[in-house]
C-alpha cells in the first residue's frame, strides 16, 4: 500500500485531540494561599456553619472506616452517637454549631482518607495518629486522644504475666498494617521474631486464638475490648512506656489545606479545655488494671 | 559458461532498484511509527502533566527519595514472593498434572477417579483464592490438628497449591485431549502400555502445547502470592503498605510494581524464546 493510510493519521489525530480535550480543569481554587497559616486560630465569628466552606452548604460531613470498631463506635453505627469517637464527633460539630440532624455520617476505607485528591467529608474520625511525616499529606486537627500502645494477649501463653519491655525480645507479636502500633513493635519493643501484620484487628486476634502469634499490640481501649469481649480468656499484658518525645496522640484527618482545620483544631481545643474530652473518655474507654512495663 | 567463471556475482540493476526501494520503505515506516508514537506518547504525557493535581500526585507517586528509602523493605518483601512462587510452581505442576491424568483416564472402571478429579477442579476454581486463602489460613491452624503446622506460610501456600491446581490441571487436560487419537493408538499398537504411550507420546506433545498458557498461570502465580500476605506475613506489596503508613507517600507501591514487572516481563521473553528455539507450537507465533 503506497496511498497514506489518511484513515490512520484521522484517528491518531482524533485520539490525542480527544485526549487532550479530557484533560481535567480546575474545578474549584484548590491552590492555597501559600502565606495562610492553617495552624494559626482563625477568628471564632469564622467557625459558623454559615461560614465555613464545608462540602455540602450547612452540614458537617463525617467519615470514619467500616467496620468501626468498639469501643470507638458502637454496632458499626457512627450515627448513634455511642463510642468515643462518635461522641467526639458530635461534641465538634455542636461546638462548630451544627445540631445532630446536620451531621452526616460517609463510610471511607482509610486507604481513601489519605490518598491525594479532592475528598468526600469534611473530617474523618478513625483512630489515625499524628505524626510530622503524615503531615505533609494530610490536615490534621488537634489530639483528640493520647494514645498508649499496649500488649494483649490469652493467659497462659508465653508472654503472660511478663514484667518488662525485654521479656518481649524473642515473643512473635502481631498488629494491622499501617498503624503506629506496628512501628511500636519493630521500633520500641525490637523482637527477635519477625512481626505477623494483619489487615484489621479481627484477623490479628483470630491468629492469637490460634496460637499463630503470642500477642498483639493495640492501643490501650482497643485491648481492653478485646480482651473482655473478643478473646475467650484474653489479658492485658501492660502498657508499653511512652516514647521520647511528644505523646503519640489521635487526631481527625482532613484534606491537604483543608479550609476547616483551623475550626476544628479550635473546637477540639475548646472541648479539651472545658473537659468534655475527659467526661467522654470516662463514659467509654474505663481505665483500670493495666500495668506499665518497665 | 566457462567464459563468466571470473566475474562474480552482481544483482541485477532492477534488483538492486529494488533492493534500495525496499530499504527506502523500511526506514519510512520506522520514521512514521517513531513519529506517530513520540505524538501519542506526547499528548498523553501533556495532559497528565498540565493536570491540575500532577504537582500533588507526583510527590505522592514518583518521589524518588521515598523510592529509594522503600525500596530495601519491598525487595526484601518480594523475596518471600519469589520463594513462595518457586515453591508452589513445583508442587502446583506435580498435583495439576495428577489431576489432568486422572480426568483423562478412560474406561468405566476408572469413574471415580473422573469424579474426584472433576469435582476437585470444579470446587477450587469456583471458590474465589482469596476466600481459600482465609479459610485455610485461618481455619486450618484453628483445627489444632497435632502435627500440622500452624505457620501462616504453610497455609497461605497450600491455599495457593490447591486453587491454582485447578487451573493448571485444566490447561494440562486440554493439552492431552488436543493430542490426535492416532498418535495414542500409534503408541499401544508399538506394544506400549497407557502409561507408557501417555509418558512417551502425549505428555511430551501436550507439554510443548500449553506452554504458554502454563507461563501465564506463572506470572499470575507471581502476582497471587502476594495474597498470602492476608494471613500475617510480609511480602512486596505489604512491605510497600507499610511504608506508605508512615507519611501516606503512595510511591513504593509504584516501586513494588516496577519490580513485579521486572520479574515476570523477562521470565515471559526467556519463555517464549526457549519455545521458539524448540520449535514448538503456538509458541511466539507471527499473525
Amino acid at each position: 500500500m503506497l496511498k497514506t493510510p489518511r484513515l490512520a493519521v484521522a484517528a491518531l489525530a482524533t485520539a490525542t485531540l480527544a485526549l487532550t480535550a479530557c484533560a481535567p480543569t480546575d474545578e474549584t481554587d484548590t491552590a492555597s494561599d501559600p502565606s495562610a497559616d492553617t495552624s494559626e486560630t482563625s477568628a471564632a465569628d469564622e467557625c459558623t456553619p454559615d461560614a465555613m466552606d464545608t462540602l455540602t452548604d450547612g452540614t458537617l460531613t463525617i467519615a470514619t472506616d467500616d467496620p468501626a470498631y468498639e469501643p470507638w463506635f458502637v454496632d458499626n453505627d457512627p450515627t448513634n452517637g455511642e463510642g468515643y469517637e462518635s461522641a467526639v464527633a458530635y461534641a465538634i460539630a455542636e461546638q462548630l454549631g451544627y445540631t445532630q440532624d446536620q451531621v452526616t455520617w460517609v463510610k471511607v476505607p482509610f486507604n481513601k482518607v489519605v490518598q491525594p485528591g479532592p475528598k468526600e467529608f469534611d473530617l474523618d474520625l478513625n483512630q489515625v495518629s499524628i505524626t510530622e511525616a503524615r503531615r505533609k499529606a494530610v490536615d490534621f486537627s488537634s489530639g483528640y486522644y493520647d494514645v498508649v500502645q499496649t500488649v494483649v494477649t490469652n493467659t497462659g501463653s508465653a508472654i503472660d504475666g511478663i514484667t518488662s519491655v525485654a521479656d518481649l525480645a524473642d515473643a512473635k507479636l502481631g498488629a494491622q498494617v499501617g498503624t503506629t502500633s506496628y512501628t511500636a513493635i519493630t521500633d520500641q519493643i525490637q523482637p527477635s521474631e519477625d512481626p505477623a501484620v494483619f489487615d484489621t484487628n479481627d484477623q490479628a486476634v483470630q491468629a492469637l486464638k490460634n496460637g499463630q502469634i503470642d500477642g498483639i499490640v493495640v492501643d490501650l481501649p482497643t485491648a481492653y475490648y478485646m480482651a473482655a469481649a473478643q478473646l475467650d480468656d484474653g489479658v492485658i499484658v501492660g502498657q508499653l512506656p511512652l516514647p521520647e518525645g511528644e505523646p503519640e496522640q489521635f487526631g481527625a484527618v482532613l484534606g491537604k489545606d483543608s479550609p476547616l482545620t483551623g475550626c476544628v483544631s479550635q473546637a477540639v481545643d475548646a472541648l479539651r479545655e472545658d473537659g468534655v474530652l475527659d467526661q467522654i473518655g470516662q463514659e467509654w474507654l474505663a481505665q483500670q488494671g493495666a500495668p506499665e512495663l518497665s | 559458461m566457462a567464459g563468466q567463471v571470473d566475474t562474480a556475482w552482481e544483482p541485477s540493476q532492477v534488483q538492486r532498484e529494488r533492493d534500495a526501494w525496499r530499504r527506502r520503505r523500511t526506514v519510512r515506516s520506522a520514521v512514521v511509527a517513531a513519529l506517530s508514537t513520540v505524538l501519542v506518547l506526547g499528548a498523553l504525557a501533556v495532559v497528565v502533566v498540565s493536570s491540575p493535581g500532577w504537582q500533588r500526585v507526583q510527590e505522592t507517586y514518583f518521589d524518588w527519595d521515598k523510592a529509594v528509602d522503600s525500596f530495601p523493605a519491598v525487595l526484601e518483601g518480594l523475596w518471600l514472593n519469589i520463594r513462595v512462587m518457586a515453591i508452589c510452581a513445583v508442587l502446583i505442576v506435580a498435583l495439576s498434572l495428577a489431576i489432568a491424568v486422572m480426568r483423562t483416564i478412560r474406561g468405566p472402571v476408572a469413574f471415580p477417579l473422573r469424579l474426584v478429579g472433576t469435582a476437585y477442579v470444579d470446587v477450587f476454581r469456583g471458590l474465589p483464592l482469596l476466600l481459600v486463602i482465609f479459610l485455610l489460613g485461618f481455619g486450618g491452624p484453628a483445627l489444632s490438628l497435632e502435627g500440622l503446622p500452624t505457620s501462616a506460610l504453610f497455609w497461605g501456600c497450600t491455599a495457593l497449591v490447591l486453587s491454582y491446581s485447578a487451573y493448571v490441571a485444566e490447561v494440562f487436560r486440554a493439552g492431552i485431549e488436543s493430542v490426535h487419537p492416532s498418535q495414542r493408538l500409534a503408541g499401544r499398537s508399538l506394544g506400549l502400555s497407557y502409561g507408557q504411550t501417555l509418558r512417551h507420546v502425549v505428555l511430551p506433545q501436550a507439554w510443548r502445547r500449553v506452554l504458554p498458557p502454563l507461563m501465564n498461570d506463572l506470572v499470575s502465580l507471581q502476582k497471587d502470592s502476594g495474597l498470602i500476605a492476608v494471613l500475617g506475613v510480609i511480602d512486596a506489596i505489604r512491605a510497600a503498605q507499610i511504608e506508605t503508613a508512615k507519611d501516606f507517600n503512595y510511591t513504593p507501591y509504584v516501586v513494588a510494581g516496577f519490580l513485579f514487572c521486572c520479574l515476570t516481563i523477562p521470565m515471559a521473553r526467556l519463555t517464549d524464546r526457549y519455545a521458539r528455539k524448540k520449535g514448538y507450537h503456538g509458541a511466539g507465533g507471527h499473525l
